[in-house]
């Protein structure tokens, strides 16, 4: 809303300032996957929930989900997943189709990479990601990293992000007899959902498996909302329920991928396509519930991986990729501007990563990195940018036993063209990260950590060309970030309370250079300029705790808790509103998942929490928001027909019809059911 | 004797004569301005066009009085205000992104009705007729899209008649039985439109279509049957501008060249104002109406420059003269007062964006 002038004379400005508006919420990239519950492994529930292994050899704050939890979080979408953990602020427009992006201790979401099996998803027209599109169908896990991941082999990519999610997809994996898996699911529920989709695995030699998945989904998007107001002698002033509208989607994903095993090493292909049509349910306003907006979305990539160890020493990593995304926007609607606009973007990527082992206890490691970005649109007047990224990057790694170091430099170097209008100029920057995690006692696995880390995020094309706003002397947008944490785990299987987890983090981070749209030459022409500075500062807990007894029995509680404080210092000093809580932002917010499992039966429950915030960081009472917090349940049945794994789970969220908005004028559904079914060969 | 008979009798004559000319108005009681009212524009999206109010008694300003006096309106006041006028007993807000013409009590700001006028811009008066402009008229086959002029019966707020005019229209005058539409072209950058339309009220018909200054925005006629107008330019080559345009002879009489962003009239002063967004300075040009010339100097004093002028309203009682300041368009903005002189007596928080002042009197006819 920040970015919308308040009047709409001259609306060529207008048209595209709506555009721009409504394309920083409306973005490209999609991708899904799915969980499975294997019913043979039962009684090892608890080691499937909770990796002690992965949180014992991460250096930064590291955050983690497998597939178990996953499914049993009742999420349509990644999106709902992330939102369980700590220190994550999602933007959630509303709907099945409604676009939710994730920004991380709000360092806003530009600065957040995404990567999708190891490789980033891009979007450089606006930069978002819409994690709405990728269902949880397939996913095998769902990694969130602050700062950055500390892998001693990794692409250059994975060092250039202010913080990082990698969505994992699932991997075919055969015991000896068995050499195909198959899957079909079906969910249903409210908003008119029906969503099928299928999974065939194949092993197809002794080394090379083939995976290959289609997911339909069609939600018609309706839901009741309901606005209500109470005089201040407790009197009902107007109580009104309307019904949200063009807020439909139609979607298909299928994706096809080939896995390969190598001595020491492995490789994958895949090949991945999300077509999607969908309403623009838009904003509700006084006499205002019914937009026409629509967008149809294609996004298609092709993607190899290999990876390989040679001598136990030399590690290499080669990732690349083409993609090509396309987006239709249409506002048919006479009351407002007629907008029919095309965007075309493809990205071709090729990394390659070297890391030696020079003693066990030193690595080095250095990875370079080359992306070419596109941008096609059908706007008057348009730049036609394309985009030329080098990255390299040179780190190091010392690991002993009660103290592990990283330090690495990555080099960003950007050249852009343009058929129009002025090019961004070239750039060439190192920014460097330094990571230390001491173990003062061997045997016991206690953490503290620290790490220091400072990158940029260059402006988006819409941010730099897109007619009229765009400004093609924008500098890239700085964070730099300081953490001191300390995290804790304790596993054993052999006793009731088995599992135990605790990772706490203070951090101070802070923006600068923040691009954001002010009004510039007149009060229609709004531009994108480096205006903001954003001081955060915060603590994230998150807490898991793992119980067992009587064999059949588990119990899981995962805990989350944020506070943070995020102030908006791109006023004048003495200006009222200086420091004021960035929009959107709530000083405290946390969640709870509680698991309880018997033999095959599961009942899940969970509860989200959204402090008080305000809509402006002009935090006066006009725009203040009240907080949020939703409960889910949900309860699932595994079982067998003859050698059929079959499951069954019906899920009932926002158990208390609590009517809410994550965002002003987007309201959220109430209460909503969803009953999915799956078998599995 | 006979002479003064006859001096008598001419005069009684010329009494005559000069009774036919005048226009029939309803006999109006003079009240005294004891007020006003700020509308705020809001931001597009957020629902949050506001109403203050201004007590010149209690000089007690009071921010978004809508919603407590009307508790019971859906929603509030609406998404973006586009103009504010009082006219007779009643107060009219344009809400433009609400489609929605709010029509309140002038004295009490109590709600009584809402007209519906997609995309709705400003809105003027004649002889109990309101006419309100909108984007949303016909759309021709290049997906280009003319607005229309609504008139509305001020007591039964039913829309009698609508007329085509150019593209995006916006400010509005009605001089002498006719009605003058300046067509912005909004939507064409970077062409947009330069055309005035003139509509003879009684056919509801265009007469003619007048090219003036490309991007025209508000209107306001004087008293010696001018219409002076602001055009903003489009932003690039062309810079905005103050035009006198004369009825009588449907042609452009004067072009002021100075910078123009917004403008009120009382009497013969014009008070024009502009906020340069590259120096980032406001400036304040008086204009004599009756000789048509500039005044030279500032009409406010020295110090205010860094106002970021939206808009200026001016008592027509003791010609107090109003700047509202956008600030940065998405935090508060404030009302600045000062006197006729130009010194500078109050300034008050306003909402987000305050964009047009309507004076309220003790009681409205």
């Amino acid at each position: 809303m920040l970015f919308v002038s308040s009047r709409k004379g001259s609306t060529g400005i207008m048209r595209n300032f709506r555009l721009l508006f409504l394309f920083v919420l409306y973005c490209v990239v999609t991708f899904s996957a799915s969980a499975q519950l294997d019913t043979t492994k039962v009684y090892a529930l608890a080691e499937v929930q909770f990796s002690p292994k992965r949180q014992l050899k991460e250096m930064v704050p590291f955050q983690t989900m497998d597939a178990g939890v996953i499914e049993r979080l009742s999420c349509q979408s990644v999106a709902d997943a992330v939102r369980y953990f700590s220190g994550v602020q999602i933007k959630d427009y509303g709907g099945v189709g409604g676009i939710k992006t994730i920004n991380i201790r709000s360092m806003g979401t530009n600065q957040m990479g995404v990567f999708y099996d190891g490789i980033q998803l891009g979007n450089a027209q606006n930069g978002q990601i819409d994690l709405g599109r990728f269902s949880t169908e397939n996913m095998e896990s769902i990694d969130l990293y602050n700062g950055q991941r500390g892998s001693v082999l990794q692409s250059a990519k994975d060092y250039g992000s202010a913080g990082t999610i990698y969505l994992n997809t699932r991997k075919p994996v055969f015991n000896d007899s068995i050499n195909y898996h198959l899957r079909a699911t079906m969910k249903a529920g409210s908003f008119g959902l029906a969503n099928p989709s299928i999974l065939w695995e194949q092993k197809l030699s002794d080394k090379v498996t083939l995976s290959a998945s289609a997911e339909y989904t069609y939600a018609n998007g309706k839901y009741k909302f309901r606005y209500k107001k109470v005089k201040n002698d407790g009197t009902t002033a107007y109580d009104t329920t309307a019904i949200r509208e063009n807020a439909d989607i139609n979607a298909l994903r299928t994706e096809l991928s080939l896995f390969g095993k190598l001595k020491e090493g492995e490789w994958k292909a895949q090949l991945y396509n999300y077509y999607s049509e969908r309403g623009i349910p838009g904003y509700i306003a006084r006499n205002l519930y019914f937009h026409k907006q629509r967008q149809w979305d294609d996004n298609f990539f092709v993607q190899t991986h290999y990876k390989q160890t040679f001598w136990k020493k030399y590690s290499i990593l080669v990732n690349a990729k083409y993609a090509y995304d396309y987006t239709r926007y249409l506002n048919p609607d006479t009351t407002l501007q007629y907008i029919d606009d095309t965007y075309k973007q493809q990205e071709a990527y090729l990394s390659m990563a070297n890391s030696v082992n020079i003693f066990p206890f030193w690595d080095v490691s250095l990875s370079a990195d080359y992306q070419f970005n596109s941008l096609d649109a059908t706007l008057r007047d348009f730049a036609y940018p394309t985009r030329h990224t080098g990255l390299v990057a040179l780190a190091t790694a010392f690991k002993f036993p009660n103290i592990k170091l990283q330090a690495s430099v990555l080099g960003t170097f950007v050249h852009e063209n343009v058929k129009r209008s002025i090019a961004a100029s070239d750039i060439a920057v190192f920014t460097p990260t330094a990571i230390v995690s001491v173990r003062p006692w061997r045997t016991i696995p206690f953490d503290i950590r620290a790490f220091y880390k400072r990158i940029f995020r260059m402006p988006t094309f819409n941010d730099l060309y897109y007619t009229f706003v765009g400004n093609s002397m924008l500098e890239p947008e700085y964070v730099t970030q300081y953490d001191l944490g300390l995290s804790y785990h304790y596993h054993d299987g052999k006793h009731i309370f088995s599992d135990f987890g605790i990772q706490l983090d203070v951090y101070d981070n802070q923006v600068e250079n923040k691009i954001v749209a002010i009004p510039s030459s007149n009060p229609f022409r709004w531009q994108m300029k480096n205006y903001g500075q954003v001081r955060i500062n915060g603590i994230d807990v998150s807490m898991d705790f793992g119980l067992q007894w009587c064999c059949y029995w588990n119990l899981d509680l995962r805990l989350a808790y944020s506070y943070q404080e995020s102030k908006d210092l791109s006023y004048v000093a003495d200006s009222p509103y200086y420091g004021g809580q960035m929009p959107y932002t709530p000083w405290n917010s946390g969640s709870a998942v509680l698991n309880l499992a018997y033999k095959t039966i599961g009942l899940n429950y969970s509860f989200i929490y959204t402090g008080e915030r305000y809509s402006s960081s002009a935090n006066i009472p006009a725009n203040y928001i009240q907080p949020w917090y939703t409960h889910d349940i949900a309860l699932s049945y595994a079982f067998k027909i003859k050698s059929v794994k079959c499951t069954a789970s019906a899920e009932v969220n926002n158990l208390f019809n609590q009517q809410y908005e994550v965002i002003s004028g987007y309201p959220m559904p109430g209460t909503n059911f969803k009953i999915i079914l799956k078998v599995a060969l | 004797m006979k002479t003064i008979n006859f001096y008598v009798f001419v005069f009684i004559c010329l009494l005559f004569v000069s009774c036919r000319n005048i226009e029939p108005t309803p006999p109006m009681v003079k009240q005294p301005i004891n007020g006003f009212y700020l509308l705020n524009e809001g931001t597009w999206g957020s629902n949050n066009a506001s109403l203050d109010m201004y007590d010149y008694e209690t000089n007690e300003y009071t921010q978004n009085v809508f919603p407590s006096i009307n508790p019971e309106v859906i929603l509030g006041l609406g998404d973006v205000g586009n103009d504010l006028q009082i006219y007779g007993s009643k107060m009219y807000a344009v809400i433009n992104a609400s489609n929605i013409v709010e029509v309140m009590d002038a004295a009490t700001a109590k709600h009584i009705a809402q007209i519906e006028i997609p995309n709705c811009r400003k809105i003027t008066f004649y002889q109990g007729k309101a006419y309100v402009s909108s984007y949303a008229g016909v759309v021709l086959e290049d997906n280009t899209q003319l607005g229309y002029v609504a008139e509305i019966d001020t007591s039964t707020f039913l829309v009698n008649r609508t007329i085509s005019v150019g593209y995006q229209p916006e400010g509005m005058a009605a001089v002498d039985g006719k009605l003058y539409v300046a067509n912005s072209g909004g939507y064409l950058y970077p062409v947009y439109d330069n055309k005035l339309s003139i509509i003879d009220i009684e056919t509801f018909t265009e007469i003619s279509c007048v090219e003036v200054a490309v991007n025209m925005q508000t209107m306001q006629a004087d008293s010696h049957g001018n219409i002076l107008i602001v055009s903003w330019g489009n932003y690039n080559d062309v810079q905005s501008d103050l035009i006198l345009f004369d009825t009588k002879s449907a042609s452009v009489k004067k072009r002021f060249n100075i910078r123009a962003g917004s403008m009120c009239i009382v009497g013969d002063s014009a008070y024009v104002g502009n906020y340069d967004y590259l120096t980032n300075q406001s400036s304040y040009t008086l204009v004599n109406l009756a000789s048509e010339e500039l005044v030279p100097g500032s009409f406010i004093s020295e110090g205010y420059e860094s106002i970021v002028l939206r808009s200026i309203a001016v008592n027509p009682d003791n010609h107090d003269i109003f700047l509202m300041d956008a600030a940065d368009y998405v935090s508060p903005g404030s009302v600045y007062c000062f006197s006729s002189e130009g010194e500078f007596k109050w300034r008050k928080i306003a909402g987000n964006t305050p964009g047009y002042i309507a004076f309220k009197k003790k009681t409205q006819l």
